[in-house]
């Protein structure tokens, strides 16, 4: 889209950030791991099962075995699955720079629209993702013109002790619907909803469109989130 | 200020030594250097899916790959799966079924589709559909495109 004009451009491609790794209840992505693998996975289908049912959505497989986490992250397209789904899993973005690391709460890392926390010279270097409990759970769900192509609107949804409900395509950043995450019951946080989004129109869909749509998501994910296994 | 890199790569089995501007995407690599033009420039942002290539034996798109990160790789396009007649199947099922008009999107259909057919034996017809998400046509309405790669997966299963 040429919205930058670097003079150099500097290809991190070789460096050695693509491991998947389980440790201490953590699952650390390397930032350089492509959806493909991400999607591939046996750790992140078992532990961090929300990241597994969005790969699907990430845009095509062609472009799945490229595309990586940090580069989606580092990105932060307001309408993408990973951002959303790191807030959703309050995930922490490991960043590198001259000084060393840095851990940065994923709800405290999208700044605006394609605007993050990264400073100039700064890099995603890795994600930590806790390992999903045995009384989480998480659903994602999401709304496009076609397979594949950035989202209308999206849901990644994730219920530890309370739901977290992050919405996608709705906003500069990942929304978080705070007030609809709170909600005892699912016509509470329908309605909620009314106060969480103000989600700006696309070529194709009204504000109100996309809140009808959203609450849609919601109607649908409820009964997973709720309901115990 | 430009610069180039001296890269050497694997394009249908023959090594190929250029010193190739940064800039260069891999698709007008192929093309404009190598005279390789099977590969087709649609949309130029990886929504189209025209100029889809093999690079390390995984498809990619060669818009959104820069040649210089093809240095020590294996690349092939739709010229070498032909010559090779790793596609020849698919090939004489799109030919039969009609799953073709103007050809623009037949390159990168035959390589998404060649995709499919390496890595499930056995996919249905929404898995097939789902795995060529990415590559547009204009022309078929894609049933005539899904009706080939259907056909190309049962005769091989009998």
């Amino acid at each position: 889209m040429r919205l930058s004009a670097p003079e150099i451009l500097v290809d991190i491609g070789a460096l050695p950030l693509r491991d998947i790794t389980l440790e201490q209840g953590v699952v650390r992505i390397g930032a350089l791991a492509t959806h493909a693998q991400i999607g591939n996975s046996p750790e992140v289908k078992k532990h961090v099962p929300l990241l597994a049912q969005a790969v699907p959505h990430v845009a095509h497989p062609a472009i799945r075995n490229r595309g990586t986490l940090g580069g989606s992250l580092a990105l932060a397209d307001p309408a993408a699955e990973y951002p959303a789904c790191a807030v959703a899993l309050d995930a922490s973005i490991v960043v590198a720079g001259k000084d060393g690391e840095r851990l940065v709460p994923a709800e405290k890392f999208f700044k605006g629209l394609f605007e993050t926390d990264l400073g100039p010279a700064e890099m995603i270097v890795a994600v930590e993702f806790a390992a999903i409990g045995k009384d989480e759970r998480s659903v994602f769900l999401e709304l496009a013109r076609r397979h594949g192509d950035y989202a209308i609107i999206g849901l990644a949804a994730h219920r530890s002790e309370q739901n977290r409900l992050v919405f996608f395509g709705a906003g500069a950043t990942p929304v978080f619907a705070a007030n609809a995450s709170r909600a005892e019951s699912l016509d509470a946080a329908v309605a909620a909803l009314e106060d969480d989004l103000d989600p700006p129109a696309d070529l194709y869909n009204t504000s109100a469109t996309k809140r009808h749509l959203a609450k849609v998501l919601l109607t649908r994910a409820w009964n997973t989130l709720s309901t115990a296994h | 200020m430009e610069h180039a890199l001296d890269c050497t790569l694997t394009v249908n089995g023959t090594r190929v030594q250029r010193r190739i501007p940064a800039r260069q995407h891999l698709v007008d690599f192929l093309r404009d250097e190598l005279g390789l033009t099977g590969s087709h420039i649609g949309c130029e942002q990886g929504v189209c899916g025209a100029c889809t290539v093999r690079v390390n034996g995984e498809i990619v798109r060669g818009c959104l790959m820069l040649a210089v990160q093809a240095d020590g790789c294996t690349v092939e396009t739709v010229e070498g799966l032909s010559d090779s007649r790793e596609i020849a199947k698919l090939q004489k099922a799109f030919h039969q079924r009609n799953a073709l008009q103007c050809g623009f999107c037949t390159p990168g259909m035959l390589l998404a589709a060649q995709d499919l057919l390496s890595k499930s034996r056995k996919a249905s017809r929404e898995e097939i559909r789902a795995h060529l998400s990415g590559n547009y046509c204009r022309c078929t309405g894609y049933q005539a495109i899904i009706d080939a790669i259907e056909e190309v997966l049962s005769s091989d299963e009998g």
